[in-house]
């Protein structure tokens, strides 16, 4: 499998910034946080070229800090990102355009003092993909390219609707002409309505440009929809990696399991009674994640192995791996 | 879809809904013209000395000079009919503030920005001063500087500017850290685009409202301030006065019944701040509501 | 026979601002009975939120209730004064929000807050208001309540301070509690565990819940009935399984055709053309019609509800098996 990105080994570490005063008054005995949050631990993955890849996981699982690292715009605490054989940080700045990001709140990914057409020409023109006095054409081609009237060019980001500001964003990014697009929760700020216009657009323009995606969502139903392979993380590190069907048919890491279970579906039997296999208790605080595998306090499946020792990740299939001590049992599991 | 429309003519299209900032808008373009054309509008030149006649001083309003036309206000000490005297006086007032002013949100708000993009050492740095100085009472730091440099026009826009950048650099910096953390910026950042694009092109933009807002009372502030200063005869030179001076010049008649010479300079400073006043309040409560989008 | 807890007729909730009249609610009636579920479902600009916000009586100026009734267990709500809804609020019908940040003070503990809310509707001594809250809080799933009653709102996490604006909900017992998008900002996983419980206590306290949302499945798995809502009116109502299985109005059967589950992955979604209407310019007739693919001449007149049995829809062409519903 030739790895068209690949994430070798990435933590990323969000220390407290300490000034001279907490220092000394922490030295003095007051309660001051000194623990760090490892928002992404040790995660390595490799991407094909043209493949959408899921990114799932609750709040704190580091989905969005890991986006934003594959994206150039954090540099890793330890390990490297490689895009096409090229560092996509060096000494701390993104030195790649190759690789660009659709946020999620498009009114505030756009400048509100910028002109539309400028924001999505500034980036090409200052690295050269677009001269000045051609800027406004070639912005109008990606305006027409993401479904926008070239001619709304000149408007400010307060007038356009939720769904079109997305579809700028989206504009923006490809603008660019990206190999990557990392995108972080594209359409949670959107109507459902225009969710399933966004999500189409996206696949059509996946497919054209053949790009390689990276789709960071928190609505399963969405990524499984999207992804070729989907990526299962909890608390920085992911524990579930596959292809969307087979994992979604048959999950192998228990929280995968129960986060697959917790998802409510479309009632349409009067007799039907929903049942949710809820997970026990809640996320632990990243600040003190739980001794051996992060997982084993709310695991149904968890023994005093899971307690004291941490899981590899281990290749189930030759694309398939999780990252759990009793994944067979979970496999078995009915 | 609506039609074009920019941030600025949104702003007033909002502003001119409020009758009274209109109405202070349109005294401050009125006193500002004024002064500008001070020459053209005044019956006399007040600082011309060949026209002074020591025969017109100290006069009540209504008197007919040696001029030859009434002395609306009255004359000064010096024989100058005061409605000139205002006029020219409103002129240097105003080309104060406005210097300091300007001065002091461009020394200010790149000093505050420079500090929110940055962070760490320069940060605290910056910010510590901008404390250190903030707790100073502006009065007695102009003073300072004033008695350090001596008067004039230069000296006088430097105490100024040195009492008061401390407020735009705290608002400056409070905007581009807000600023700074926002989608765009991140946005912006991760194209990738250098630091100075990001700060000039996008954090600057965004954070002028809230400078423009402290700029209306700040250039109010100057105007004060510096009639204070001359007031205690530490302004300008006598031959320049300003509103302050001369109601310094009025100030030992007031008790002899001489009122007009410092009541009507007075009257006109204070008619001049509170309009810049108005206008600010307007510009801050529009910038408010905004914020809750 | 159970009796209502809530009936609404014609429900007309109006904002007159600068730039026109917004009709964000109009024309809305719906029966709620006592331990009913419903669950009113849209996006946004739909009106379901100004629905909650009049029943409450807490529309603001420059809105207002312009017309129509709501009886609260034969109580007609809109005559009555601010003081008189006061009492009411929080004791006979109470809301929950999207964001518990906003309802919870964060300078009071949760035990004063629930104390402070209790005493406001009735004389109750400290040790009863701390044991009536600490069941509350261990009913809605909270452990260690009573250890807990001394935390400050920032110390629990989002979801369990949605539970804990459940629990202040259900102090006094209400008749109805409507509830405002509450899980739309929660985990996956805590939003199960939610509305596990809520189903429950539902059943338990029987209270008579209003679950808004926009998200049709969440809804579906917890109430018995639905009622669809587009550009300020009820599209379509009924049963919740039959509704969804059977979809009359274009909108409901567009919403439910838009979801991804319902296309095989990777093909494109089927999508509603087009965008919500801007409510200050309303299509004179259906408000739907300029997006529907069946829309006709006879559209440019506004459809009525048409019921048959417990469903009702506003379509003069409903796209589903009409003779399924009235058979």
């Amino acid at each position: 499998m030739t790895d068209f990105v690949s994430l070798e080994n990435i933590s990323k570490i969000f220390g407290p910034t300490l000034t001279t005063g907490d220092r000394i008054a922490s030295k003095l005995g007051a309660r001051v946080e000194t623990r760090s949050i490892h928002a992404v631990s040790n995660v390595s993955l490799s991407i094909e070229k043209g493949e959408t890849i899921g990114l799932v996981g609750e709040s704190g699982c580091g989905k969005s800090t890991l986006g934003r690292l594959i994206a150039g715009i954090l540099s890793p605490s330890s390990g490297r990102i490689i895009l096409d054989g090229g560092p996509v940080i060096r000494n701390g700045a993104k030195v790649t355009t190759r690789v660009q990001t659709v946020f999620q709140d498009p009114f505030a990914s756009l400048d509100p003092r910028m002109k539309v057409g400028e924001t999505v020409a500034e980036g090409p023109i200052t690295h050269g993909l677009t001269t000045k006095s051609d800027a406004r054409a070639y912005a109008a081609l990606w305006f027409e390219r993401v479904g926008l009237d070239p001619v709304w060019l000149d408007r400010y980001p307060h007038q356009f609707s939720g769904g079109q500001r997305q579809r700028i964003a989206i504009a923006r990014a490809l603008a660019m002409q990206p190999d990557v697009l990392v995108c972080d929760e594209p359409v949670a700020s959107l109507d459902v309505s225009i969710q399933a216009q966004i999500i189409n657009l996206f696949l059509e323009l996946t497919r054209d440009l053949d790009l390689t995606t990276i789709f960071i969502s928190h609505d399963l139903s969405v990524v499984q929809h999207v992804s070729d392979r989907i990526a299962i993380m909890y608390l920085g590190q992911i524990v579930e990696l596959g292809p969307v069907d087979e994992v979604y048919e048959n999950p192998a890491h228990p929280y995968t399991a129960a986060l697959f279970g917790s998802v409510p579906k479309l009632v349409l039997d009067d007799d039907e009674l929903v049942h949710f296999d809820t997970i026990e208790g809640e996320v632990p605080s990243p600040l003190s994640p739980p001794s051996g595998c992060f997982y084993h306090p709310r695991c149904p499946l968890a023994d005093e192995n899971c307690a004291k020792a941490r899981p590899e990740m281990t290749g189930i299939s030759n694309n398939r791996s999780v990252m759990c001590h009793n994944y067979q049992q979970q496999l078995t599991k009915d | 879809m609506s039609r074009q429309d920019t941030p600025l003519t949104r702003f007033w299209h909002e502003f001119r809904e409020n009758k009274i900032a209109v109405v202070a808008l349109s005294v401050v373009v009125v006193l500002m013209l004024l002064a500008l054309f001070a020459s053209l509008v005044s019956p006399q030149n007040p600082y011309d000395l060949a026209n002074l006649s020591l025969m017109d001083s100290r006069r009540p309003p209504g008197f007919v000079g040696s001029g030859g036309y009434i002395h609306l206000l009255g004359t000064d000490p010096q024989g100058r009919d005061l409605l000139s005297a205002i006029f020219y006086g409103l002129r240097i007032s105003i080309q104060i503030g406005l210097a300091a002013g300007f001065v002091s949100l461009s020394i200010g708000a790149a000093l505050g920005i420079l500090a929110a993009y940055k962070g760490g050492r320069i940060e605290s740095l910056i910010m510590r001063l901008v404390d250190l100085q903030l707790s100073f009472p502006a009065i007695l730091l102009a003073l300072v500087i004033v008695a350090l440099l001596g008067q004039g026009k230069v000296q006088l826009i430097s105490a100024l500017v040195a009492a008061q950048y401390a407020y735009f650099a705290r608002t400056a910096y409070g905007a581009a850290k807000a600023e700074k953390g926002k989608d765009y910026i991140e946005a912006a950042v991760a194209t990738p685009l250098g630091s100075r694009l990001v700060v000039l092109r996008h954090l600057v933009p965004n954070c002028t409202p809230p400078l423009i807002v402290v700029a209306t009372v700040q250039i109010a502030n100057s105007i004060s301030l510096e009639a204070t200063l001359s007031f205690l005869g530490l302004g300008l030179p006598v031959t320049e006065p300003s509103l302050g001076m001369l109601i310094s010049n009025g100030f030992p008649y007031m008790m002899s019944g001489r009122y007009w010479i410092s009541v009507y300079p007075g009257i006109a400073l204070i008619i001049l701040i509170v309009a810049i006043n108005i206008v600010g309040d307007q510009v801050r409560d529009q910038f408010n509501p905004r914020l809750r989008k | 026979m159970t009796e209502t807890a809530l009936s609404v007729k014609n429900l007309a909730t109006h904002f007159f601002t600068r730039t026109g009249v917004i009709k964000a609610v109009d024309d809305v009636s719906f029966d709620l009975a006592k331990g009913e579920i419903m669950g009113l479902v849209g996006e946004s600009g739909s009106g379901k939120t100004v629905t909650g916000f009049s029943l409450l009586g807490l529309v603001d100026e420059p809105g207002r209730i312009v017309n129509g009734s709501i009886k609260l267990k034969g109580k007609e709500l809109t005559t009555l004064s601010n003081a008189e809804l006061r009492h009411l609020r929080g004791r006979e019908i109470s809301m929950i929000f999207q964001d518990p940040i906003a309802t919870l003070n964060p300078v009071l503990t949760i035990g004063q807050q629930m104390r402070l809310a209790l005493a406001a509707h009735e004389r109750i001594t400290a040790r009863a208001a701390a044991d009536r809250s600490a069941d509350l809080l261990t009913k809605v799933g909270i452990p260690s309540a009573r250890a807990r009653m001394n935390a400050y709102p920032h110390e629990f996490s989002g979801g369990m301070r949605q539970r804990v604006a459940i629990a202040i909900a259900l102090l006094h017992r209400p008749s109805v509690i409507i509830a405002d998008e509450p899980t739309t900002a929660l985990d996956v996983s805590i939003q199960a565990q939610i509305l596990q419980q809520m189903r429950g206590l539902a059943a338990e306290t029987g209270t008579a819940l209003i679950w808004i949302s926009h998200d049709l499945a969440v809804v579906s798995s917890l109430a018995t009935k639905l009622a669809v809502m587009y550009a300020g009116r009820i599209v379509e109502q009924g049963p919740t399984a039959a509704l969804l299985r059977n979809p009359q109005h274009p909108y409901t059967a567009g919403l439910i055709g838009s979801l991804p589950a319902m296309t095989k992955a990777g093909s494109p979604l089927k999508q509603i053309p087009g965008t919500t209407p801007s409510l200050l310019s309303l299509p004179s007739g259906c408000p739907f019609a300029p997006r529907c693919q069946r829309a006709t001449e006879i559209c440019q007149r506004a459809p009525e509800m048409v019921t048959h049995g417990d469903r009702g829809w506003r379509c003069f062409d409903p796209v589903g098996q009409v003779d399924e519903v009235t058979s």
